[in-house]
Order: C-alpha cells, then structure tokens, then sequence
C-alpha cells in the first residue's frame, strides 16, 4: 500500500493485494510480541463467545475473531499517550491497548473487577490510562469521541494522536461525515479507520452502500484516503504509523479502510444466513490473521515451532486466568448503582 | 462597597466568558457563526478578537460533529463550551449529548466538563425554532439543565458551569436576551442546584423558572394590591431540582401554583407537583396548580402563540384562587395548559 502523504484526497492501493507485503522489520521479540497479542485476543475471544453461548455474559458480546491484525496493528502502530476509540465490536481494541485480559473478561461478566465495575459491559469497555476512550454502542460515535481527543490534543498542544474506528455499517451514517469533515478543516490529528468487515450486522454493506468503496467516498472530504488490508498486520502497523506521525507533524487526518473479516454472525449466537459457508472458510484459510503473521515470521527465521506453541500456552493460560476471575469476581454492590452519575448531583444527595 | 455593575442577560454572558477565557487558558468556544457575527444572540460578540480563531471557533453546521468534539476535547482536558445558538438544534446532537456526554463518568469514571449553551423558550420563529427542550434534558441522568432568569445568575451559573466537573446544558430565554439587571463580579459563582427565593410571601408559593420568573414576580406585584402575599421560587436549575428550597416554601406558604412555558404533558412542572407531592403533601390546603404552556408545537402567528402560554391574566386568576379557596374548587381557573 501507498503511504504518500503529500496528495490529500487521492485513493491510492485500491485492492489490499495490489501492493507488495510492507518489509518485516529484523525485531523477532517485537514481532512475536505482536503475534502474542493477536493469539491472546483469538484466545480471548473465542473463550468468551463460548461463555456468552452459556449465558455468562449478561447481553451477549459482538465477538471480533477474524479481526486480531486490524486491532494489534493499530496499537502497534501508536505511541503511548495516544487514543483509540472504539466501537459495539471492540474486545480486540481494548486488549490490543493493553487492558488486562482478567478486566476485561470480569466486566463482560458485569462483575466488581471489570475494567470498569461492571457498569460498561461487553460494548462500553475503556481505560483511559491506557488510551482507550471507550469502546461504543453507538454506531458511529466512537470516531466522535476520537476527533474531539483530537481536538483536545491541538488545543492543549499535548502531541498526541486519537484513532477513531467505526466499521461498515457506521460508513453509513451521517455523523460520521460530519466528523471526518470537521477533522479535515481543522487539521486536526486523527486517524479515521473504518473496520470493513462486509456485513453490518446482517445488511452486505455492498448492497447499501453508494459509491466504489468507502475510502474513496472519504477521499472527497480531502484527506488521504487508502484501503488496508486488515488481515496483515504489518500492513495495518505500518499505515497506522505513518498516518499518525503525519498526524503529529501538523499535517492532519488520515483515513483508512481496513478490509477485513468477522467469522462469527454479528452477535454470539446468531444464526448467519446472509452469507454462506464458503465464503467463511475462504477468509478462513487463505487470509486468517493470526496464520498469516504467524508463516511469515517463520519462514523469515523469526518464529520457532516451540516459540509459536509456548506463545499459544501462555494465551490459553491468560485466558484461563482471565475466566477464574471473572467467575469468582464478586457482583458489584448494588447500593452503589446510582452513584457518581454526575457531581452536580451527587452533591446535592440527589440521585433521582 | 460600590454598587454592581449593571449588564444585560446577553453582556452577563459574554463578560463571564471572557472573565473565565482570561482566568483559564483551556477554555474555548465552538459553534456556528461566532467569530464575526459574536453568535445569533450576541453571546460571544468581540470575544473572537480578543482571543483568536482557536479560541472562539467558527464550525459548520454539523451539530453531532460539535458536541462531539466538545465531549472528547473535554476528555482530553480542555474546557468546551459548544454553542448551539439554538436549543432545537440539539436535536442534531442528541446521542452525542445524551448517550455520550451524560453517560461517561457513570461508565467509565471520567467526568466531562462541557458546557452546552443554547438559546431557547418560546419566541417567534414558528415550530420548529421553539422546542422546550428542557423537559426531555432534565429527565437525562448526568446532565445539568441550568436555565437563568436573571442577569446576575446567566454569569454566576456561566462561572460554575466552567469551573465544574461535569455536563451543563445552559439554557437562555430567547425573549430576555436585552434583560437589565445587575451583574456580578470575576469571582461571584451562583451554584448549580440552587434555587432562589425572587420574591418572599407568605400566602402562597410561586415555582417557576426563566421568563415564568418575570411573569410570576408582576402577578405577585398584582396581587400585593390584593391583599395576597405571594413567594416567587427561581428555580434556575432544572437538573439537579433544588427540592429543599421548593419544599421549604411550600410547607411554610401551604399553597403551591407552577408556572412553566413547556408543553403540559410530562413537563418540568409535573415534576415539580409529584415533588411538592412527596415532600410537602400534608402541609397543602389546597391542590397544587400548574400554569403551563398548551400540549401543541409553537404557530407563527403571535396571536396563536399567545394562546398557547401561560400569560400574566391566567397566572394572577390561577394564583389567587389557589391562595384563597378555602375547599374545593370545582371549576377551577387552573391548570390552564391542560384546560386548554
């Protein structure tokens, strides 16, 4: 893919394919790192749309499985200090940024030790210290968020870059123009990234959605736009990193679709009858993330058999951790429930 | 002790803005049309000289793209104040104020200080220009709904809406803009949350808020000559309700009359009667009355929109009924939005 910064609103690398792999760089512990976090979240996820299945996560989850390299790139590609906010499908995010897989599991639960007391849930995780301004229920708000922590850090002159993500579905509604447009006048440092899965929620967003594709319609607010291929995260680290360092030189906003893929239905459990099965094991087999990276760092001489299976142990170990929490976590305390809504209130001892 | 500065509903506004912009370097406005034009209500007129382009920033019309912005710069640690110019156009913006705004500290701990002004109440413009927002605002945990009546409190409450922690919608009378009155100096905050007794009598109570105030306060005038002491309650909060202070007077007064602009149904004055209701019940000798505005949308034409609120005749009719029957009022001059 292009990282040329200079001609705002041109598209370039159309097609994930059409440019070469980025180099991999020479850092094998960085790069197995990396692959730790891609094999965690699979872990993680994989372990929760299980437990969800079984009725442990009050409201189900939206499970990103398939998705690891757009989340571990991103992160990967940021500094910290930086922010990312997410969207409803966002586990990935938030362990991509670091949140403790024991947090993050105990809060899917609704329990005390959750990353955030029980009181977000599977679509409201964040961790401010962290750089994760919330995942978000709401489609499309997440990149409000971000452009105003964009907006925050050129009034405070504080140097850091926000990343706002929505995905195909939110591509489509009108705030998030408005976003991207504000962020373009103002130069602000934002990272737009649309997560392209393909389907919002059980819609083919090619069957709603106008134009060639959606970095393209970006390209006309001017600020360069580039497709990503989503499922190579060296791809996804490197536009990251060149979009947000252009962000930190003054230059303003990038936009990038990620293509990518969910292998799950839209919520744990759902029946899929919108797409078939082929085209799942496709995506599955000859594009996966996590085996992807895992094949070129081998045959780079970067990865050993025992160096990829002790990484998937110390996953499925953290996971396990993760779930011992979670399950012995006490409930929050109920008393506490409509506390700190806000303090005009709260210190009036008014909670209605 | 010299005597304060006098100012108008719209100049309170700007000198509190421009005391807190010199006081916090943080502090900046966004909205639509402000840098030149000082905003439609004058509100921040020769603040963009003062302080530049990033301070007084000019935006498209894109009000989710505002709040927004508001919200996450506020995050980041400035102090935003959005401007909406108009309360309707929130509308624009509702999930960013209510879904975003509101719920973030109760979600994730972090509060946000961001302020929303807007002007509003019932002026000309026709339906879609005079929305009572308040009634849906004030019903959002997590939100503060400040609505002043007086100059005084437009820059106090502007004070401590910019030196808290937490949303304020901030909401101005379209038809008090040029309002005269006295005005505060750089460190007299009114605090949020507090009512103020505009007026103390003794036969009855009066609770209202923004234009209601000036309406309540001639009828009290009026019925002075009448033998009947009324006590005019400015709530100037809508969110969080000053309960204390409405009960207070009420339980003294015995007697109770709402005045509110809103639309009947669901309005801030339902709230406040089920308040009085839960509070001072058995201190009432008479039901509470509500004067509000009619359960429609606001016309264009002046005489329809007259019909349609409370005015100084059903208020005094309404007050001095509930001030002095002494048993039932079978057909009573009250509740005029809802008789109407």
């Amino acid at each position: 893919m292009s990282t040329d910064d200079d001609q705002a609103g041109v598209l370039t690398a159309p097609a994930p394919s059409a440019a070469g792999p980025a180099d991999l760089p020479a850092d094998g512990p960085a790069l197995r790192d990396w692959l730790g976090d891609m094999l965690l979240i699979r872990t993680f996820e994989e372990t929760a749309d299980g437990l969800a299945l079984r009725g442990k996560v009050p409201g189900g989850m939206h499970p990103a499985i398939g998705q690891e390299a757009v989340a571990v790139g991103i992160a990967r590609g940021l500094r910290d200090g930086d922010v990312v906010a997410g969207t409803h499908r966002s586990h990935h995010h938030a362990l991509a940024k670091h949140l403790p897989p024991d947090a993050v599991m105990a809060e899917l639960y609704g329990k005390r030790d959750g990353a955030n007391g029980g009181r977000g849930g599977s679509m409201h995780l964040a961790d401010f210290d962290r750089g994760l301004w919330g995942t978000n229920g709401i489609v499309g708000a997440g990149l409000g968020i971000a452009l105003g922590g964009a907006l925050g850090s050129s009034i405070l002159r504080n140097g850091s870059v926000a990343v706002g993500l929505f995905g195909d579905g939110g591509a489509n509604t009108g705030r998030t123009w408005e976003f991207v447009n504000l962020a373009a006048v103002w130069n602000l440092p934002l990272v737009v990234v649309c997560e392209n899965n393909l389907y919002a929620v059980e819609t083919a967003s090619k069957s709603v959605t106008g134009g060639t594709s959606v970095a393209e319609r970006a390209a006309g607010f001017g600020l360069p736009s580039h497709q990503v291929d989503g499922q190579d995260v060296l791809a996804v680290q490197v536009a990251v990193r060149a979009a947000a360092d252009r962000a930190r030189s003054g230059a303003g906003p990038t936009f990038l679709e990620m293509l990518t893929y969910r292998y799950k239905g839209h919520n744990s459990g759902e029946v899929v009858r919108y797409r078939t099965e082929d085209e799942v094991l496709q995506w599955r087999s000859s594009r996966d993330p996590v085996e992807r990276f895992s094949a070129r760092l081998t045959d780079a001489g970067l990865l050993t058999p025992e160096q990829l299976t002790d990484l998937a142990d110390r996953a499925r170990r953290t996971i396990d951790h993760a779930v011992t929490v979670a399950e012995e976590s006490p409930w929050p305390d109920p008393s506490t429930a409509a506390g700190n809504v806000s303090a005009w209130s709260d210190s009036q001892g008014y909670t209605r | 002790m010299s005597a304060p500065e006098q100012g108008t509903y719209s100049t309170a506004y700007q000198a509190g803005m421009r005391e807190e912009m010199e006081r916090d370097a943080t502090v900046f406005v966004l909205g639509t049309d402000l840098y030149d034009r000082g905003g439609h209500f004058s509100q921040v007129n020769g603040l963009g000289e003062r302080f530049g382009h990033d301070r007084i920033r000019d935006t498209p019309i894109s009000e989710a793209a505002m709040v927004a912005s508001g919200v996450g710069a506020a995050l980041a640690g400035a102090r935003p104040v959005v401007d909406l110019n108009f309360m309707d156009f929130a509308y624009g913006a509702m999930d960013e104020l209510i879904n975003q705004a509101a719920k973030i500290r109760y979600m994730w701990g972090r509060p946000v200080p961001l302020v929303v002004r807007a002007s509003t109440g019932v002026a000309q413009g026709g339906a879609q220009h005079n929305n009572s927002l308040q009634t849906a605002l004030m019903n959002v945990p997590g939100l503060a709904v400040v609505y002043p009546y007086r100059p005084w409190d437009v820059k106090g409450l502007l004070k401590s809406a910019l030196r808290g922690e937490d949303p304020v919608v901030f909401m101005m009378h379209k038809m008090l803009t040029g309002a005269r009155g006295p005005v505060g100096g750089p460190d007299e905050l009114v605090p949020i949350g507090r009512a103020r007794i505009a007026r103390p009598g003794t036969d009855v109570t009066v609770v209202t808020y923004g234009y209601g105030v000036g309406l309540a306060e001639k009828a009290a005038e009026t019925l002075s000559g009448q033998g009947v002491d009324v006590e005019v309650v400015d709530l100037r909060t809508l969110a969080p309700l000053d309960v204390d202070t409405v009960v207070g007077s009420v339980r003294r007064t015995g007697r109770a009359v709402v005045v509110d602009e809103a639309p009947h149904l669901a309005g801030p004055a339902a709230e406040i009667i089920a308040t009085i209701s839960d509070r001072a019940f058995w201190y009432l000798d008479q039901p509470v009355a509500r004067v509000t505005g009619a359960h429609s949308p606001i016309p264009h034409s002046p005489v329809l929109v007259d019909a349609l609120l409370p005015d100084l005749d059903v208020i005094v009719r309404t007050v001095r009924d509930v001030a002095t029957a002494q048993g039932p009022v079978l057909d009573p001059a009250v509740g005029a939005g809802a008789a109407r």
